[in-house]
């Protein structure tokens, strides 16, 4: 439960900072939903606390254990995140170099 | 069933791609190879395809691991077509760019990245699992980013910021999506979450999965209400990549919108079929619109990419045998067309030294096969018979009045005489009207032979898919039998558990 209010509250928080007009709070409202969507799947493949997944003096799995292809999918994801966010904010450097600033109507269109 | 063949056209770009960093800076080289890539592409995909079309369904199991567990790659007939159409565009962008002085390369970078966004659109249409769907997108979606943000101008970094942040948006309700149906069927592989959500429909967080991938997709495929950083960025790359752009990025999310609600949530009697259906007409007359009041060439064909999707997605939505196989069509006929058309707006531009309409003019008289190459894709974007257009809107129009949707109808055919508007207005004004008195030329006025060739070679196919409607179709409609029979496909992956 506390989980599960706490991802929503990072998706809350993500989408407003992605409304603002300034690109910098943008790129971490991004970087947010981002951790939001990871926790999410995370959380997807059943939470235990404590046990690691094969005990000690067993050879194999015993109930309740979570589904460690979540795990994979996460970390997948959280490279991939990686990436996206620093060509973001490479980006975000680039726009304050020829807009002269982290505003987003500094880049309207003159036409 | 294992047949190595269905993951080769995403490798074949990938080790070009490769070969072309490790030769970075040679650019003549890379010309070359880019070229030798579309010929393996086109010869790999030509393969798949007929294996497809005569054996059925294919799938490959990647290191051996068995469906549902590993990662699946699938070419029914669909994806096999598509990935042909794809290699096809990849070989004539490669002839546009193989003669050195007339397309400046502006970043070393650029032809290796065109190369692996190949490959990752190769994958997406492949793929058989939602995760690794994912990845693809990613993948094309980070090389789909440097390739924008390579311009100076403020407006290219402008544009890019749309593209990058919107896209991350979709990006991330995707994963969300992700998330939510594993952990509700415990599964990642397409037939295998088919399967599963049969037994379990209704459930509230399996219609919020879908919604998210509806707007998940919606967002790629450029579809009404989140369509503005289509038109924001895509002129402002080099034509070549623009054209890549607008041949197979926004047309990867209609796929992806195609594949997932027919098999995985079919759309017929839900409520997103309706809402499908109004942003499908909404994107059509919008996209339509912005393109009415548009000047420089390549915006208007961005806005003409939005107003043919929602034709597609009408497609889609109107849901029956027919109306899917008119979408698939369409799909084919537009991917060839609209990468033609960019191809000749890069070529226009260079001939008059200026994107803008306003400042071309005379093309008809100084080069008059270009003129009438240009009109084979124009007037089979505005639906002229007997071009392509022509038999992919009469398609869904006849769906449309199968399904007795009076509304479809009518903005269709609103449609599509906007759409010959917009033909006519870049014919008059770049062709057919005298070259404005103070424009400044370049001095090199002959489109190499490599251009011609380029152009002319997808030109070919767009003749081809309308005279040649008659052996189209039928694969068509093949491919919507296949889609609206879920089980044919959940079969070919799974097997008979």
């Amino acid at each position: 439960m506390i989980i599960a209010s706490f991802i929503g509250l990072l998706y809350i928080a993500g989408f407003y900072l992605l409304l603002r007009r300034s690109l910098v709070r943008a790129a971490i409202g991004a970087l947010l939903l981002g951790h939001a969507a990871n926790l999410l799947i995370f959380v997807s493949g059943g939470l235990s606390a404590g046990a690691p997944i094969i005990r000690e003096g067993e050879d194999s799995l015993i109930s309740p254990y979570p589904d460690p292809l979540p795990q994979a999918l996460v970390l997948t994801a959280i490279v991939i995140g990686l990436g996206v966010s620093a060509y973001l904010l490479a980006l975000i450097h680039r726009t304050a170099e020829i807009a002269g600033g982290d505003d987003m109507d500094d880049l309207k269109e003159e036409e | 069933m294992n047949s190595n063949l269905l993951i080769l056209p995403a490798i074949v770009p990938f080790v070009f791609a490769l070969v072309m960093l490790w030769l970075r800076g040679r650019e003549g080289a890379a010309r070359y190879l880019a070229l030798l890539s579309g010929v393996i592409q086109s010869i790999v995909a030509a393969l798949l395809f007929k294996l497809v079309l005569s054996e059925g369904t294919q799938t490959l199991e990647i290191g051996g691991w068995e469906a549902p567990f590993g990662i699946t790659f699938v070419a029914d007939l669909l994806s096999a077509s598509l990935a042909l159409v794809t290699s096809f565009v990849s070989l004539a962008i490669a002839l546009y760019i193989s003669v050195e002085k007339d397309e400046p390369i502006t970043h070393p970078f650029t032809l290796p990245l065109l190369q692996l966004l190949l490959s990752s659109v190769y994958g997406a249409f492949l793929t058989g699992d939602l995760f690794n769907l994912f990845v693809w997108f990613e993948v094309m979606l980070i090389t789909s980013f440097v390739l924008l943000s390579f311009g100076d101008a403020k407006q290219a970094i402008g544009g890019a910021i749309k593209y990058v942040l919107l896209n991350l948006v979709s990006s991330v309700l995707f994963l969300t999506a992700i998330g939510l149906l594993y952990g509700k069927t415990g599964t990642l592989n397409f037939a295998h979450i088919a399967a599963r959500v049969g037994h379990l429909s209704n459930e509230p967080l399996l219609i919020g999965a879908a919604t998210l991938l509806f707007c998940a997709f919606s967002i790629k495929a450029a579809l009404f209400p989140v369509h503005f950083w289509l038109p924001a960025s895509y002129h402002h790359t080099p034509a070549f990549v623009s054209a890549t752009f607008g041949g197979l990025l926004t047309k990867v999310g209609v796929y992806a919108m195609i594949r997932t609600f027919t098999l995985v949530f079919p759309l017929q009697g839900t409520w997103l079929q309706t809402a499908l259906w109004i942003i499908s007409i909404a994107t059509m007359l919008f996209g339509v619109l912005g393109a009415a009041s548009q000047m420089n060439f390549r915006r208007i064909l961005s806005f003409h990419i939005i107003s043919q999707i929602g034709y597609m997605t009408l497609g889609l939505a109107l849901w029956s045998p027919l109306a899917l196989s008119a979408a698939v069509f369409y799909l084919l006929h537009h991917i060839i067309a609209k990468t033609n058309l960019f191809l000749f707006g890069g070529l226009a531009a260079r001939l008059c030294g200026s994107d803008d309409l306003r400042k071309q003019g005379g093309l008809y008289s100084s080069h008059l096969p270009t003129a009438i190459l240009f009109l084979i894709p124009a007037l089979s974007l505005a639906g002229m018979p007997p071009l392509s257009g022509f038999f992919a809107k009469l398609l869904v129009l006849q769906a449309a009045l199968e399904a007795h949707s009076l509304i479809s109808v009518i903005c269709m055919l609103l449609v599509g005489l906007a759409t010959m508007y917009s033909m006519i207005k870049i014919w008059s004004e770049a062709f057919w009207k005298p070259a404005p008195a103070d424009a400044v030329r370049p001095s090199n006025r002959t489109p190499s032979a490599g251009a011609y060739l380029g152009v002319a070679y997808l030109a070919l196919f767009t003749v081809f898919i309308g005279v040649g409607a008659g052996y189209v179709f039928p694969i068509c409609e093949r491919i919507a039998g296949e889609l609206l029979d879920q089980g044919c496909y959940i079969h070919a992956v799974l097997g008979e558990r």
